[in-house]
């Protein structure tokens, strides 16, 4: 399960990390006369090799913000820029990760990676690439089974692998560990962890466990009503998460910052 | 293959004496191969049972005179009909046509059918725009075409294909349209994120994903085809089975009738099940 990632062995073949900018982002959906808004003036810089995670109750906007960022949604009033440049459509700069695997039943593991490869890889560096994948996430064995043949798990591995195919600038993950087993996904956190050292890119992670945003990400944006009272959701706190990863599960400074934390997602008492 | 068949049917045979058959599961992989091999044979065999109970419920009501022959031939004389057809040289004559002209108006109706369920599944627009259109013409029976088709087309092989094109083409659009519609919209939305649109997310997601459903609308336009087949040739039509049902209904021939009615019951359950085992094959592949 645990990648091993020995030194000099992976090449670093992602493209440099990109930096994210969140500028003004506004959401609502419904017709004219029945609108909900979701998102309000979210504003936020994210840095290159930084680790954001977005932390919300559920229907917050989370997904919303992030596939704003990947193209996959277009927002109704603020951009997002990526390096600079705004996000006009599905971005190449950028891969996504799914709470579901969301991988063709019909190809094998090693196809659907190569799903993600960018346009311009020829076919034997592709293959070469994919193979070199499914090894960092240790499916290389499983690189001829179709998704219906592996476990859950391997196949949100698949899906990771699909998604950093990409040589994405900007990792955008929604989710992406949310129905896996507790165990499962703690080995999760640990390959995300392990993958982000080898290759620092820029990683967008929506969850709503605390805790996995405590030992994954660099700072922890907080998505909710605000100070205001209006409706649709902003950033409700943006905080830096303190000490190196790998961090102890158990520290005081984690344990004070969850409680805060539990209790600007409504619960408290913990 | 061979021992696939032999081995169970001899199993079988001492299973039904009651001799003790040891458990395949035993016998590790090769065993449980053979065993379902062995399922397969048994389920064709069982399904053989009522069609032969039926035959000799015909030959015994015929043969105690329980039926004149002119009403039911027995199945001796339904044979001998079959045999001075072939010696002289109609029979295959009728069999291929027929068959002919099922295949011909199969592929061009489930061609056309192809074509406008893609077009209609994908596009908005031609949803729109068409999909009234040819709710419409679905919803015409289908032998109120014929008389039109006789005075546009005539009598002859471009009308009767037609006509069949036309029984073929709606299973195959609607199963299409209908699963193009029903694509998994995550499976689609992550494949667009990673840059697929056009025609490779079509060749990639979309098409796959409708192989299944798309062969089972092609089994329906063949049984379709059968159906529009006969009815084609009792209008008009100076070969083929269903004239030779006509034809045998003028010349008071029920031995050929029932022989017609028995030859399109096996050519058209052999042309099915040769579709079935490539659906088995596509879904095993694409689902």
């Amino acid at each position: 399960m645990t990648a091993v990632l020995a030194p000099g062995s992976t090449k670093p073949h992602h493209k440099q990390a990109l930096g994210v900018r969140f500028s003004g982002l506004g959401r609502s959906f419904g017709s004219s006369g029945d609108r909900r808004i979701v998102l309000r003036d979210v504003t936020v810089e994210v840095k290159p090799s930084e680790i954001l995670a977005i932390l919300g109750t559920s229907g917050c906007g989370k997904s919303t913000l992030l596939r704003a960022a990947a193209g996959l949604d277009i927002p109704d009033s603020g951009e997002v820029l990526i390096d600079g440049t705004p996000v006009t459509g599905i971005d190449e700069r950028c891969a996504v990760a799914f709470q579901e695997p969301r991988l063709l039943p019909w190809h094998t593991l090693q196809a659907n990676v190569a799903i993600g490869l960018p346009k311009s890889s020829s076919a034997s560096a592709g293959k070469a690439k994919v193979l070199e994948l499914l090894k960092l996430v240790g499916l290389d064995a499983f690189a001829k089974h179709r998704p219906r043949e592996v476990s859950g798990g391997m196949a949100q591995r698949t899906s990771l692998a699909r998604a950093l195919a990409r040589n994405p600038g900007v990792l955008l993950l929604d989710e992406p560990f949310g129905a896996l087993d507790a165990l499962t996904r703690i080995k999760m956190q640990d390959l995300l962890l392990d993958i982000h050292r080898a290759q620092p890119t820029t990683v967008l992670l929506v969850t709503h466990d605390v805790d996995e945003a405590l030992q994954l990400a660099d700072r922890i944006l907080v998505l909710g009503r605000g100070d205001a009272d209006e409706p649709g959701s902003t950033i409700a706190e943006l905080v830096t998460v303190p000490g190196a990863r790998p961090r102890d599960r158990n520290s005081a400074d984690l344990g004070a910052l969850r409680s805060s934390l539990l209790s600007l997602l409504g619960v408290t008492g913990h | 293959m061979s021992a696939e068949y032999v081995t169970p049917i001899s199993k079988e045979g001492l299973e039904a004496t009651g001799f003790p058959v040891p458990a395949p599961a035993a016998k590790g992989n090769g065993g449980r191969t053979r065993l379902r091999g062995g399922r397969r044979v048994g389920v064709v065999l069982l399904g053989l049972i009522v069609p032969a109970l039926i035959l000799l419920a015909w030959h015994l009501s015929t043969a105690s005179g329980y039926f004149r022959p002119s009403q039911l031939p027995s199945p001796a004389s339904v044979l001998a009909a079959a045999v001075d057809l072939v010696q002289r040289g109609q029979l295959a004559n009728h069999i291929l046509i027929s068959t002919q002209r099922v295949l011909l108006g199969f592929l061009i109706g489930s061609l056309l059918g192809v074509l406008a369920g893609a077009l209609l599944g994908l596009s908005r627009i031609a949803d729109i725009l068409l999909t009234p259109t040819v709710g419409a013409l679905r919803a015409v029976p289908s032998l109120a075409w014929v008389p039109l088709l006789v005075l546009w087309i005539g009598i002859n092989e471009d009308s009767k294909v037609t006509l069949i094109s036309i029984g073929a083409f709606f299973p195959v659009f609607t199963t299409l349209y209908l699963g193009l519609r029903h694509v998994d919209r995550n499976l689609v939305e992550a494949a667009r994120a990673f840059g697929l649109n056009g025609v490779r997310l079509l060749t990639t997601v979309q098409l796959p994903a409708v192989v299944p459903a798309l062969f089972s609308g092609l089994r329906l336009a063949l049984a379709q085809s059968w159906l529009f087949l006969v009815a084609a040739e009792l209008i008009a039509s100076s070969m083929g089975l269903g004239f030779l049902l006509t034809d045998s209904q003028q010349t008071g021939r029920v031995d050929r009738i029932i022989l017609a009615i028995i030859l399109l019951a096996v050519i058209g359950k052999t042309t099915d099940a040769l579709l079935g085992i490539a659906e088995r094959w596509a879904v095993r592949r694409w689902a």
